[in-house]
């Protein structure tokens, strides 16, 4: 039954997280926010959730880039709710330089957080996917990773190795009835693009088809597709979702 | 010396080999070695090339550590004042499903294959951008391409090098350097010595053409790449795998 299930989102709190976690919401029993917050935001983000009437999300404090507190964290969740059903690898952070000015630590951060956190919190729920026959796997990259994009070497490789990762993965748990797809959106209106400048961010716009940045919400949508009992035969797939600024 | 300079990672092994050979007739190929610092094995292969016919000069260097690339770089620019063609060749496997592997394995495989290339990379690019001349090219893989059962580290760290690829290319277009990868199938190397007989033989009923692929032909596209008259290609990826994946 679907509302048993349980739904683990990384970087649970961003724009993208939570407009998923609101998405999820009335159709799973427990909708799981992951991410590493200051001080008591992440408590103080799921209060006011829960208080607009999302009472199936909860959020616990997790670094994806440390494989073992994910080790922890994943296995006091299994502990306490028995189960984990569907995990969107969606914390994601960015660090852009032109690359012959890229520091190693603007690409380690990044690596570390976006591929490497990708592999710590994955490892942590196959086994227990693959024991209840059951599974969903959603992983978020971007548009960027399928065109390039100046000054993201590093996102680019990162958000780019998912699909290896994924395509790879999606072929070892199939025959347990665990799909493995990702998605790539494109210009999405978040805090990540409210820092760039007006003028930049109109050249953007002017570059996609459709004209306007996509809404939170429409990415939420296709992932409720992506994970959705009804998509078992969609798999190793990767889901555009770019307003038509790259197609391939 | 008026040659052009090649600097060659994996330099020494199966494909390595193959491109170093390939590359000696036009340019000074320097092929970078590591292998936990055996330099005995180095300078056997060196002596076993000029033997052949092909005089190979050699540097060491741990590419997953970011200094060691620094100080190989400055070598090298030191010896010949230039590097015109950077050939990301090396890289390893670490076989297991996703619920074995341990973080060692994943990482192992991300720093030889992934890291490697920005610590090279990273490293050779400003006496190219000096030079407004290069030609980088980066060894992929079918499996970053399609995914393989077994091959989670392998294949993130291979896709992620399209990525990479495309957005370094953006960035120096302009300045005479092309970033190009190109994706090799399944190939008659040391590295499937270590995949079984019998797997082997299947794979080879997947692949159209009926063979494995020559480490020369992968060394021939490589050459390509590398020409002068093959600057309008950039952020491409060339599949050479006999079929196996379009």
């Amino acid at each position: 039954m679907q509302k048993d299930k349980v739904v683990l989102i990384t970087g649970g709190t961003g724009d993208i997280g939570t407009a998923v976690a609101k998405q999820l919401d009335p159709l799973y029993g427990h909708v799981i926010a992951l991410d590493v917050v200051a001080d008591n935001k992440g408590e103080l983000w799921q209060a006011e959730l829960n208080e607009q009437g999302f009472s199936s999300i909860l959020f616990r404090h997790m670094d994806v880039a440390n494989f073992s507190q994910c080790e922890t964290i994943i296995n006091s969740i299994l502990h306490e709710f028995g189960r984990v059903d569907v995990l969107i690898n969606n914390a994601g952070i960015t660090r852009d330089a032109v690359f012959n000015k890229m520091t190693k630590q603007q690409w380690d951060e990044v690596l570390r957080v976006n591929l490497d956190g990708m592999f710590n919190v994955t490892r942590q729920v196959v086994e227990s996917m693959r024991t209840q026959m059951w599974g969903r796997i959603v992983n978020v990259s971007s548009v960027n990773a399928q065109k390039g994009q100046f000054s993201q070497a590093n996102y680019a490789a990162a958000k780019a190795g998912i699909y290896g990762f994924t395509k790879s993965l999606a072929q070892e748990l199939m025959s347990k009835n665990i799909t493995v797809n990702s998605i790539s959106p494109g210009y999405v209106n978040t805090r990540l693009m409210k820092g760039i400048r007006p003028d930049i961010l109109k050249t953007i716009i002017d570059l996609i088809p459709a004209k306007r940045l996509a809404e939170p919400e429409e990415i939420a949508w296709a992932i409720e597709f992506l994970i959705s009992e009804k998509s078992s035969y969609m798999t190793g797939a990767n889901l555009s979702y770019n307003g038509g600024l790259h197609m391939y | 010396m008026d040659k052009m300079i090649a600097v060659v990672t994996g330099g020494t092994g199966g494909i390595g080999s193959a491109i170093s050979q390939r590359l000696a007739s036009e340019y000074q190929v320097v092929a970078c070695y590591f292998k936990d610092g055996n330099h005995e094995e180095a300078k056997r292969w060196q002596a076993e090339q000029r033997e052949a016919g092909y005089e190979i000069d050699i540097v060491y260097a741990d590419i997953s550590n970011f200094a060691d690339c620094e100080k190989m770089a400055s070598l090298v620019t030191e010896r010949y004042g230039k590097v015109d063609v950077l050939v990301n060749n090396a890289g390893i496997t670490n076989d297991t499903s996703l619920k074995k592997m341990t973080p060692q394995q994943w990482q192992q495989v991300i720093d030889a294959n992934l890291t490697s290339v920005f610590n090279v990379t990273r490293n050779i690019l400003p006496v190219m951008l000096e030079k407004n001349y290069g030609r980088i090219i980066t060894i992929s893989s079918i499996n970053g391409r399609k995914g393989q059962f077994g091959q989670c580290n392998y294949s993130s760290s291979k896709a992620a090098l399209f990525g990479f690829t495309k957005s370094l290319a953006l960035e120096v277009a302009n300045k005479g350097i092309t970033v190009n990868t190109i994706s090799p199938g399944y190939i008659e190397t040391p590295m499937l010595a270590a995949v079984k007989e019998d797997v082997l033989k299947s794979i080879i009923a997947n692949i159209p053409v009926g063979r494995l692929g020559k480490p020369k032909e992968v060394a021939n596209l490589v050459a390509f790449l590398a020409l002068a008259e093959s600057g309008f290609i950039t952020g491409a990826n060339f599949d050479i795998n006999g079929g196996q994946y379009m």
